[in-house]
């Protein structure tokens, strides 16, 4: 079980494997399984992901009936051409929003690494399935990729916004998926971890003040967020830019921050959005 | 944690601590029945109580009580599946003492009379802990096969058990021991590395000075 990413570059470097052989190995010796049986763990999940994509429903509502039928209407405004991002971005923007609702309409989908957070990596890692034509393989070995930096991130810090605000989940989950798009863009080692610690460090001090409790408002569209952040990033990171502050301090600051965030700003619905005029409207509404 | 407690579970949304980890204690408690499960008067208590309905937490403790895992489509419509199974349920909020935020209180009667409370709390990522059983304290995550055994307080019942275990080469991984009070009721909870046979749990229930034997198994 790896501590650091710097770790996982010294690996890379002493056997020559690439970084999502190292994480896939790894697993298979923490968990005394055969390798082809964590292989076959991960292709299930990124199937499972391609599923939930897929059954998308725009006329679900959640609970609150606050939540559902966004994502559709970013699809409807991308075959318009309307979206100034572009088909690719657009396509993310939209795959975000819709697997997030999902979630929120009880839908089955996968925790990556959290339910609230649920669609970063698949909005990125099927979009660049779909536009760029990676094989099925490939886009497994890019599943590892962000597995192994959440893993680092869940060791040296957490990944749930009750300990650690939205940076630990929507963040974790954008540096995870920053890492993966950077692999499939053919980054090395250092590429993949310093395209994590650009989406990560981008996202330091996001709270986790979700209305009336719920994983819905601001978590939605916090996916997409995450999920446009993790693309920029890896960008940046393959086109040569690296982050000043080393990864694995990037991931310490995000603990450090984490942990100095007023307990009114880690899921209890005693701050920030909750505590709006609306939000507490909206929570009373629901409520009664 | 391992990768997969990072990418996944696959888990209906929307949360992994009020949906899944719910659906798990539910699931839980329908294995340590043992049997059809053909009432259940749940209490919530805290953030459960509180924000549980909009997360689905009611749906999900009632599809875990009915079998399903946290990733089983049916669970939005388990209220309706219950009703096919004649499976009564009532929901009422409560004030337990010393729990996690996340946590219910379970009265069920299984389908031979059968009758168990259980206290269980949900810890985050679908995480969970089985804090009380009939009212006395005990605390195992189901994560490995686990036998529950209430005896008398009284000397030579956990050689009696531990005996039983050795004899079938079983290895115990943690064991925890509690009691009300001197010579009153007693519980041992006994995770184990392997699974325990049907035969010798049956056997276990004979033997004098025990009251109750539960068993979860990691088995379908």
């Amino acid at each position: 079980m790896f501590k650091s990413l710097s770790d996982i570059i010294k690996r890379i470097k002493k056997t020559g494997l690439p970084f999502w052989e190292i994480i896939l190995e790894d697993d298979s010796y923490e968990r005394q399984v055969p390798k082809e049986e964590s292989w076959a763990k991960m292709k299930s999940l990124y199937h499972e992901m391609k599923l939930a994509d897929a059954s998308y429903d725009k006329n679900l509502r959640s609970a609150s009936n606050l939540a559902g039928g966004d994502g559709a209407k970013v699809s409807e405004a991308l075959e318009k051409g309307e979206i100034l991002s572009g088909p690719f971005m657009g396509e993310v923007i939209a795959k975000a929003l819709k697997m997030a609702e999902s979630n929120a309409c009880m839908k089955r989908i996968v925790a990556a690494p959290t339910g609230g957070s649920c669609g970063v990596i698949p909005a990125v890692l099927i979009t660049c399935e779909e536009k760029l034509r990676f094989s099925e393989d490939k886009m497994i070995e890019a599943m590892f990729v962000a597995a192994g930096i959440g893993q680092v991130i869940a060791e040296r810090a957490f990944i749930s916004g009750a300990e650690g605000g939205c940076q630990a989940e929507i963040g974790s989950a954008s540096s995870m998926a920053a890492g993966a798009i950077s692999y499939l863009k053919g980054g090395d080692g250092n590429k993949i971890i310093h395209a994590a610690a650009l989406a990560l460090k981008s996202m330091l001090g996001s709270t986790c003040d979700p209305v009336a409790g719920l994983v819905e408002i601001p978590c939605i569209k916090r996916n997409v967020m995450g999920a446009v952040n993790a693309v920029a990033c890896a960008d940046m990171a393959c086109a040569g830019i690296i982050s000043r502050i080393p990864p694995d301090e990037v991931i310490d600051a995000m603990r450090e921050t984490g942990l100095a965030l007023p307990d009114s700003l880690r899921e209890t619905g005693k701050g920030g959005l909750a505590q709006t005029k609306t939000g507490k409207e909206i929570k009373n509404s629901i409520w009664s | 944690m391992n990768i997969y407690d990072i990418i996944g579970p696959v888990m209906v949304g929307p949360s992994s601590s009020h949906t899944a980890g719910a659906v798990r204690i539910g699931l839980l408690s329908r294995k340590l029945m043992d049997e059809n499960i053909i009432k259940a008067d749940i209490f919530l208590h805290g953030s459960f109580y509180a924000t549980g309905k909009g997360h689905g937490t009611d749906l999900a403790l009632v599809a875990g009580l009915l079998g399903m895992k946290e990733d089983d489509d049916r669970i939005p419509s388990s209220f309706h599946i219950a009703e096919e199974l004649e499976l009564q349920y009532s929901f009422s909020g409560i004030i337990l003492r010393d729990v996690h935020p996340n946590s219910a209180l379970l009265k069920l009667t299984g389908i031979s009379g059968k009758y168990m409370e259980i206290i269980g709390s949900s810890l985050g990522g679908g995480r969970i802990m089985i804090n009380q059983i009939d009212g006395l304290n005990v605390n195992f995550s189901g994560n490995y096969p686990t036998l529950i055994v209430h005896n008398i307080d009284e000397p030579g019942h956990i050689a009696d058990v531990t005996a039983m275990l050795s004899h079938k080469s079983i290895n115990i991984a943690q064991m925890q021991l509690y009691r009300d009070g001197r010579g009153g009721n007693a519980v041992m909870v006994i995770e184990c590395d392997q699974e325990v046979p049907y035969e010798s749990v049956k056997w276990l229930e004979k033997v004098e000075g025990v009251v109750k034997v539960s068993y979860l198994s990691l088995l379908d």
